[in-house]
Parts: C-alpha cells; sequence; structure tokens
C-alpha cells in the first residue's frame, strides 16, 4: 500500500486555492452587486432609451422602447438641461481646485502644534456630519418655505457678500472699469468660504493623515541644511503628499457632483418625482454621469502622472 | 514684597538683556528676526483657525439661538440672537411632534446595527481585494468604484422597483408563489447591510483594502506556514491589528447612515428614524400648527409663520444631531490615526 503522503499530487494548486478563497471573501460583494445592484443599473440604463409611465391600477410601469429620443430631447428641445449642465461643470472646475487649496492650506496648520488644537480639528470634521445627508438644504425643504426661498435667495444674491464692498471700492478705484478676471475668481472663492469649508470636511482628514506619515527626520535634516519653511512646504510636503492629492481631487469631484443640492441632480429629482418622466430624467442623469466620469477620468490620468511615489 | 518685586524685574531686565546679547551675536539680527515672524505667524493662524472655526459653528449658534427663544422673541426684531426670555418650549413640542425618545431609541439600535453589518461585510470584501488574486478581480473592483460613483438619483426609482417587488430571477416566484416586498422593511436592509451594498460601502471597502494592502505579509505567512488557516489568519492576526481603522469606518457609517435620507426612507420608514423624522419636521410642524388655529378659530386654519417654523426646524435638526455630535466628538481622534497607517494610495 502506498501511503496517502505519497501519492502523485492532485486537487488544487496554490494559485486556485488562492482564487477560491480570494471568491469567497469577496463573495458578499458578489452577492450584493448581482442581487441588488446589477437589475436595477440595468433598468436605469434601459429606462433612459425608454418611455416609462407609471399604471397606478397595477403599480407598476408600462415601458416603451424609444432609442435615442429622451438624449435627442436633453440636448436640443430642453432649454434649461445642457445650460445646467455645463455651469454645474463650470463651478465644479472652479470649486474642486479651490476646495484642495483650502484643505491642504487647513491641514498643514492643523498639523502644527498650538494651543487648542483639539478643539480645532474636531470642529474642522464637523462638516463631515453637518453637511450629509438630510441636513443639506433642511431649512428649505418643506411646503412652506420651499416657496419663500426662492425670493430669499435672490435677495442675497445681491452683492450682500463679504467682499461686496471691497468689490464696489476697487471698482471705484479703477473709475468703474471692472476689476478683472482673476480677481472677479478670488473675491468670488472668498465669498464661497462657507461652503468651500463645509465641503472639506474629508478632504482635511485625508491630507492630515497623509502629512503624519512623513518622517519628521526628513524636515530636521532640510532645516539643518537651512531650508526655510517655504522651502520645506515645495520641495517635502507637497512631493510626500502628492498621492493624497490625487484621492482627493477624485473624492472631491465626485462629492461635489452627486450633492443633492446641484441643479443637475434637482432636475433629475424633479423629472423623476415630481413630474413622473421616469424615461426623461433617468436620461439626465446618466448623460451627467458619462461626463463627470470622462472628467474624472481625465482628471485621474492627468494627476497621476504628476504624483511622486516615495516608495 | 517690593523686594521680591525687584528681585523679578531685575531678573527680567536680565533676560531681555541677554536675549538681545545673544541677538547681537548673530547676523544681520538674525534671532530676533525669527522670533518676531514667528509670533505673527503664530498669530495669523490663530486668528485664521478660529475665525474659520466660528464660520463652520455659527450655523450652529443661530439654530440654538433660536430654538430657545419664545414666540414674542421670535417676532420682535430688535432681538437678533440673545433671547430676552429663554424658553425650552421649541424643543418640549419638537419632541412631541419628533416622538423624540422612541425614535431616537430605534435609530440607535437600527443604526448600530446596520453599521456593525456594513462594516463586517466591507471589511471581508476589503481584505479579499486586498491579499487574494483571483480572475477577474479587476472587473469586481471596478464594480466596487461603480456603486460609489453612481449617484443614489438615478438609481432611485429602479431601486425601488427591484425592492417593491423583489424577485431575484424569479427565484421568489418559484419558492413563495409570489415576488417578496422589501421596502419599507428592516430586513430588507439588513440585506443590503449584509452584502455591503448599504450607504457608502464602496468607500468604505476601497478604505480598508488600502489598510489591508499596508500590513505586512510577513504576518501572514508565517501564520500560515505554522499552520493557520486563511479565516483564521484574518480573523487572529489581522483584524486586531485594524482595529482603529475599523473603528473609524464604523463611525463614518454610523454618522452617514443616522443622516441619509435615500436609504433610510426607502426602508426604515416604519422605524421613525430621526432623518426621516427631522427632514419631515417642517410640514408635521405646518399641519400641527393649521390644526391648532382652526381649532382656536372654529373655521380654518392658517400656516404658520417663517420665523416660528425656522425656529422649530432649527430645534429639530438640533434635537437630531446632538447624539451623533457627541459621539463624534469623542471618537474623531481615531479618524486621523488610522486614516494616516492605511496610507490610502492610489
Amino acid at each position: 500500500m502506498v501511503k496517502p503522503s505519497a501519492k502523485p499530487k492532485r486537487g488544487l494548486t496554490m494559485a486556485n486555492k488562492n482564487a477560491i478563497s480570494g471568491y469567497i471573501f469577496i463573495l458578499p460583494f458578489v452577492i450584493g452587486f448581482i442581487a441588488f445592484m446589477a437589475y436595477p443599473l440595468y433598468q436605469a440604463i434601459r429606462m433612459a432609451f425608454s418611455r416609462v409611465w407609471l399604471i397606478p391600477a397595477e403599480s407598476t410601469f408600462g415601458w416603451e422602447w424609444t432609442g435615442l429620443a429622451n438624449i435627442e430631447r436633453a440636448f436640443t428641445v430642453d432649454a434649461d438641461f445642457t445650460e445646467a449642465m455645463v455651469v454645474e461643470i463650470l463651478a465644479m472646475v472652479y470649486m474642486v481646485p479651490a476646495i484642495l487649496v483650502f484643505s491642504l492650506f487647513i491641514a498643514v496648520l492643523l498639523n502644527r502644534k498650538f494651543a487648542g488644537r483639539g478643539f480645532v480639528r474636531a470642529v474642522f470634521f464637523l462638516p463631515v456630519i453637518l453637511a450629509s445627508g438630510v441636513l443639506v438644504g433642511i431649512e428649505t425643504n418643506n411646503s412652506l418655505l420651499d416657496a419663500v426661498s426662492q425670493q430669499i435667495q435672490d435677495q442675497n444674491a445681491m452683492r450682500a457678500g463679504i467682499t461686496g464692498v471691497i468689490e464696489t471700492m476697487m471698482e471705484n478705484l479703477v473709475g468703474g472699469a471692472g476689476i478683472g478676471e482673476f480677481f472677479e475668481y478670488v473675491l468670488e472663492i472668498i465669498n464661497q468660504i462657507y461652503s468651500i469649508a463645509m465641503a472639506s470636511g474629508i478632504q482635511i482628514l485625508i491630507f492630515l493623515a497623509g502629512l503624519q506619515t512623513i518622517n519628521p527626520s526628513i524636515y530636521e535634516a532640510a532645516s539643518i541644511e537651512g531650508a526655510t519653511g517655504w522651502e520645506n512646504f515645495w520641495k517635502i510636503t507637497f512631493p510626500m503628499i502628492s498621492p493624497m492629492i490625487l484621492v482627493v481631487v477624485v473624492y472631491s469631484i465626485i462629492d461635489f457632483m452627486v450633492r443633492t443640492d446641484g441643479e443637475v441632480m434637482e432636475m433629475v429629482y424633479v423629472q423623476m418625482s415630481q413630474m413622473g418622466n421616469f424615461g426623461y430624467g433617468s436620461a439626465l442623469a446618466m448623460i451627467f454621469f458619462v461626463a463627470v466620469a470622462a472628467i474624472l477620468g481625465l482628471c485621474g490620468l492627468i494627476i497621476s502622472r504628476l504624483v511622486f511615489y516615495y516608495d | 514684597m517690593t523686594n521680591v518685586g525687584a528681585v523679578q524685574k531685575e531678573k527680567q531686565k536680565g533676560a531681555i538683556a541677554r536675549y538681545l546679547e545673544r541677538n547681537r551675536a548673530t547676523d544681520n539680527n538674525y534671532l530676533l528676526k525669527r522670533d518676531i515672524s514667528r509670533i505673527f505667524v503664530g498669530l495669523f493662524t490663530t486668528i485664521l483657525l478660529f475665525g474659520l472655526c466660528f464660520l463652520i459653528l455659527q450655523p450652529l449658534f443661530h439654530q440654538f439661538s433660536n430654538s430657545i427663544m419664545s414666540r414674542d422673541d421670535l417676532f420682535d426684531p430688535t432681538v437678533m440672537s440673545i433671547p430676552r426670555e429663554a424658553t425650552l418650549d421649541n424643543y418640549r413640542l419638537a419632541m412631541e411632534l419628533m416622538t423624540y425618545w422612541t425614535s431616537l431609541f430605534n435609530t440607535i439600535w437600527v443604526t448600530a446595527f446596520v453599521a456593525v453589518l456594513q462594516i463586517i461585510a466591507c471589511t471581508l470584501v476589503a481584505y479579499g481585494f486586498a491579499r487574494f488574486d483571483f480572475p477577474l478581480k479587476k472587473f469586481w473592483f471596478a464594480c466596487v468604484i461603480l456603486t460609489v460613483l453612481v449617484p443614489p438619483q438615478v438609481l432611485r426609482v429602479p431601486l425601488f422597483l427591484n425592492f417593491h417587488f423583489f424577485d431575484m430571477f424569479g427565484l421568489m416566484t418559484l419558492i413563495n408563489g409570489e415576488p417578496l416586498m422589501l421596502t419599507n422593511t428592516l430586513s430588507g436592509y439588513l440585506l443590503l447591510s449584509a452584502t455591503a451594498m448599504g450607504l457608502r460601502n464602496g468607500l468604505y471597502i476601497f478604505m480598508l483594502r488600502q489598510y489591508f494592502r499596508n500590513m505586512p505579509k510577513e504576518l501572514e505567512e508565517s501564520a500560515w506556514v505554522d499552520g493557520c488557516g486563511k479565516l483564521r489568519t484574518f480573523v487572529q492576526i489581522m483584524l486586531p491589528d485594524a482595529v482603529p481603522m475599523l473603528v473609524s469606518c464604523f463611525l463614518f457609517a454610523f454618522v452617514w447612515q443616522w443622516t441619509d435620507g435615500f436609504f433610510n426612507s426607502m426602508f426604515l420608514r416604519g422605524y421613525n428614524v430621526m432623518s426621516v423624522q427631522m427632514a419631515a419636521l417642517g410640514d408635521t410642524f405646518n399641519f400641527h400648527y393649521i390644526r391648532q388655529i382652526a381649532a382656536i378659530t372654529g373655521t380654518h386654519g392658517a400656516a404658520p409663520p417663517i420665523a416660528l417654523m425656522e425656529a422649530m426646524i432649527s430645534t429639530g435638526v438640533l434635537l437630531g444631531i446632538i447624539p451623533v455630535i457627541i459621539i463624534y466628538l469623542f471618537a474623531q481622534r481615531f479618524f486621523v490615526e488610522s486614516i494616516g497607517q492605511s496610507g490610502i494610495k492610489m
């Protein structure tokens, strides 16, 4: 008799075993994705190419395949959509860099030692709670205030911002000739500082975490060689933190685009939930989603080339 | 006394004189310049940071002062932020309208339960992605990213349909004779959570995966050589080291689940969870007020004035988020620590 151990090897190789255990670990996700996500995703895509209407008696939907009609309507018939999308993307183009700079700046400051640091950190992370879920726009989220909120916003939009006075002064200085695009941009960002601070909770956290992984001995060596704080920042901190910049940019873009009070998202919501145009609403969301994915891909491609990996 | 003061003065003078002497010894007043610029930078940082803190906290202060104002103060234009007579009436009414204590109790246990399930599922999945090679790995990871990317607004209707008549490839009809209704049931959301499909679960999978990837492989290899199985290695070797990250993911899951309006209103309406109550408070108060006025006049009601409505909503928001803020303040120090160790990189 041959002992079992001396038998020619049968069964699974190491790699196969690994593959099987890997699948066992990710099994929850695979089941969840197939059972709960894949079909709704497919339906959302199908809706974008169909006319969908509610049949209240059977509480189901009627479907009719219409091809590209919804998408055509979004670009050629609907006057608001393309404009809203362009406005939204332009807003992203200036908000995301502003969020990036702001959160990096704050993270660098919060990384220094000073009295009350624990408190300040806690406050800067508060937007993680305060700017999430139902708390966004809850003040106007009821039938009474919804009606007057537009009026209030219009009143506030008139140069009542922090920088309104400065802008007027500067315009008077140059004789009412306008103050140039760059200043307008800077002032706009200063006016938006609250939105920026509220949108940077997680980003500050990511940067702060990244800053703490930098070995302090590098700074020590640099300062012995006579490097100033400014040089330290650009030659040590910035390259070392650059992988985080990619993460923060990607997160900020997604967060900014899918926020519930965005113009396009509100349009989708109105079409879907208030007007019952499920097909058209879905088509709008899909177009927007494709645009966002393209921007994300582009940003990812550009930034990942500039990122410096220490190890 | 005077003697002591004089000695101290002498000492101080001595200190300043010595400092100036040291300064003179450096090139170009280097020491003095350096210290002055340090003081200015410190001052600037403090003012900036505490100013921004005020900016973030100001709406909360405003809500708080609104919430303790009596009706007279709310209508008095000379009262800005400090009420003449503070009152807790708003809190009493808001608590009654929100059925505060039951919904607080329900929200705590439901949210904690759901968050624990989500984190267990996400940890397993994240470990699978971090440490094993298997076919289609890239595809499945792309699916994880997809679940983060697709905005819930797109999926609102299809998801609702899918869960309202839950019938996985006709399986349920086969077993049950009819599709299952999963909307408005806790079990529906528990299923989603246990399969890592809950709110922002893709993000937790991503964070945990990065964390596991950065842990030394030698740990597991030595455990494996000693005859430890895959699951046991995971539970006994990897998990204890991942506790800070697990805690912060749990906190994110807890906090975001608490304030979320999307899944909560789809599945957990019956539990009167806090986010649904907060979002509905405006309209609840509206009906309450109209009914009250109608009871007085005997004919018809009137909508409440905006100032009252605002005070009521402020009170509701404060009541709703105070529990999470307390938890969060105690736990936020975990965040920096754990995310730092994970070295999130792409």
